[in-house]
């Protein structure tokens, strides 16, 4: 004790005594460094994402005369790469993927935020939790044995058996949870204080979560629909399996035909069924397809992420 | 007279508290709110009914054989086998891979980083790769874990496992990430500063205190991305996996891992489903019916987990 007093007498505590030995400190800046290492791989994967799509790109764009990019159809064996056929395609199945997804989405979120009592949410979140680990190739086949001969053929006689409209109906049941939970999120994070000044001042449940809590969450909300809509344009198998789209499609605006998304004709020129690999621009139209989808839902996304600061900012 | 006056005020009041007659706009409401829930709550169960109806007979048809036998042209002897084992192996290069690399970024910008630009940066990449569609992470496996890397390393196959597992690493790396720093963040500041008030430094805090206190959240996200790893399809198209005929060939473990053709289980179930026999589609049922099974366990226990264990500080 004495001892100790005597030290501290003879020079000052500096920071460097509070510091830690030398190895101690090495140790940890070894482990920060990896730390950081891990957190910069995503940027590394970013990069790699846009480089392994533009180099292929490129190529393919040397390759073809423009013109090809407007022609009748999407035949990558004709060498017809009808931009705006496979776009149509995927405009049509995103919009009626919303159509399904939107209304059950947003409906679900608000009866779980705003009506289900705590236990009977405790129970119900869960389940379309387990909706949404649902994979598409098993939606896929619902759509082929289900959705298509007994449901919209049944409907509209017209329809064939692959067509935009099957599809568009599985890729919103795949978006179903991602709305609600997402819409969910945002209606629960609504301060109980503005419920109560609704409830308050006589208003109903109706009129509160209609006139207070919607406007309050709208930027959530919004967001979901756009996360939505982003899922839908990306998602690859319903399409390829339920669109009839492989061996090529004609520009179509009827959602009762077959048609092709920029997914189906991805991975139709992946799985080979139009093109085999390596020759002629075919399969490199497969690159220039993935760059105009990354940046169709990297805007998405982007827009998204702006409502969604929104809300956060509010609460 | 006086008490009169105030019995008509107060069944005026009353009354006008109380609406008039019943909020019948209010139930339609509630009642439509219900209904789109039901309605989606419906469509799991119908899906899973209807593949349970065509896939189980099959399954108890087959009993062990599904499991254990290759694909095949015929019907009556094509299995699972190669399917299961491939899945597998790319789970655990996902687990392997994917897992420390997520948490490890997640402990970096939870714990580590300050409000710079550059890590403001890093966060909106990562959100931003969670809602790239996977088909193009796809490409990303073609060109750099297929095409890329067999020409810098000789031994490098075109199309294993190990791209494979690779790729569908990269997927869902973004999703450990982001559920991985949700489970730190809920860990009050309270319980790093207790620990640094004993002289921790800052990786024996986060190991000896923040890390415990959020497994059950890291855990929970991890299971979730595996899960989703699990399902994926689209971007095994791309990376080589086959359509189910598999040479298995001869070789040591490790050379198969690297060299060998695989499949997957969504893999072949794409393939028999979009056959015209019938035969196969029933196959393709029963092969769903085992992912369901063993994605329903495995979300289950995630969403179990996360429940058991979810705290409030």
């Amino acid at each position: 004790m004495d001892e100790r007093l005597e030290l501290s007498q003879a020079r000052p505590l500096s920071v460097s005594d509070l510091r830690g030995t030398d190895r101690r400190r090495r140790k940890e800046a070894t482990i920060r460094a990896l730390f950081f290492a891990s957190a910069a791989i995503s940027i590394v994967i970013s990069g790699l994402i846009v480089a392994s799509l533009v180099g292929h790109a490129i190529n393919f764009l040397s390759k073809i005369s423009v013109s090809w990019l407007w022609a009748e159809g999407w035949f990558p064996r004709r060498n017809e790469f009808s931009i705006p056929t496979v776009f149509v395609g995927s405009i049509i199945v995103g919009g009626i993927a919303m159509l399904v997804a939107a209304p059950l989405g947003l409906g679900s979120a608000i009866y779980l935020s705003e009506y289900a009592s705590p236990r009977a949410r405790r129970l119900l979140k869960p389940t379309v939790e387990l909706l949404a680990g649902v994979p598409s190739v098993v939606v896929a086949f619902f759509c082929l044995a289900v959705i298509s001969p007994d449901v919209v053929q049944k409907l509209l006689s017209s329809a064939s058996f692959f067509n935009l409209l099957t599809a568009g109906i599985g890729v919103g049941i795949l978006t179903i949870p991602l709305v609600a939970t997402i819409a969910e999120d945002a209606t629960h994070a609504v301060p109980a204080s503005l419920r109560e000044a609704s409830y308050g001042i006589g208003a109903r449940r109706r009129s509160t979560s209609i006139r207070v809590v919607v406007p309050a969450a709208v930027s959530g909300i919004v967001a979901a629909l756009i996360v939505g809509l982003s899922r839908a344009i990306g998602e690859t198998v319903v399409v390829l399996v339920v669109a009839g789209g492989t061996g090529g499609s004609a520009f179509t605006l009827n959602p009762l035909g077959p048609g092709q998304t920029v997914t189906g004709a991805m991975a139709a020129l992946a799985t080979g069924t139009d093109q085999v690999k390596g020759a002629g621009p075919a399969f490199e139209s497969l690159f220039f397809l993935g760059i105009l989808l990354f940046l169709v839902t990297f805007a998405l996304n982007v827009v998204s992420e702006r409502f969604v600061r929104r809300v956060r900012r509010q609460y | 007279m006086g008490a009169v006056a105030t019995d008509v005020t107060t069944d005026a009041v009353r009354a006008g508290l109380r609406g008039r007659g019943r909020d019948v706009r209010g139930a339609v409401f509630a009642g439509l709110m219900l209904a789109s829930l039901l309605a989606s709550l419906a469509i799991l169960v119908v899906l899973l009914w209807d593949v349970a109806k065509v896939g189980v007979p099959v399954l108890a048809d087959r009993g062990t054989s599904f499991f254990t036998d290759t694909n095949s042209t015929v019907p009556s002897r094509a299995g699972i086998g190669q399917a299961l084992v491939g899945s597998m192996v790319l789970m655990v290069i996902v687990a392997v891979v994917a897992f420390p690399i997520g948490i490890g970024a997640a402990v970096y910008l939870e714990e580590y980083a300050r409000d710079t630009w550059l890590t403001r940066f890093i966060t909106a990449n990562i959100r931003n790769l969670a809602g790239v569609p996977s088909i193009v992470y796809g490409i990303l496996g073609l060109v750099i874990f297929v095409e890329a890397l067999s020409k810098i390393v000789t031994m490098w196959p075109t199309g294993s496992l190990l791209s494979g597992g690779l790729t569908l690493a990269v997927l869902v790396l973004p999703i450990v990430i982001i559920t991985s720093s949700e489970a730190l963040r809920a860990v009050p500041r309270g319980i790093r500063e207790a620990a640094y008030g004993v002289g921790a430094t800052r990786w024996e805090v986060i190991r000896s205190h923040v890390l415990p206190s959020a497994i059950p959240g890291i855990v929970t996200g991890t299971v979730v991305s595996l899960a989703r790893a699990f399902g994926e399809t689209a971007p095994l198209l791309l990376v080589g996996a086959a359509q189910g005929f598999i040479n298995t060939g001869s070789g040591s473990p490790l050379h198969k891992l690297l060299n060998a053709p695989y499949t997957a289980m969504p893999r072949i179930i794409l393939d028999w489903m979009t056959r015209p026999q019938k035969a196969f589609t029933e196959l393709a049922a029963a092969a769903i019916v085992v992912m369901m099974v063993i994605l329903l366990v495995v979300n289950g226990f995630a969403i179990w987990l996360r429940n058991r264990y979810e705290r409030k500080w």
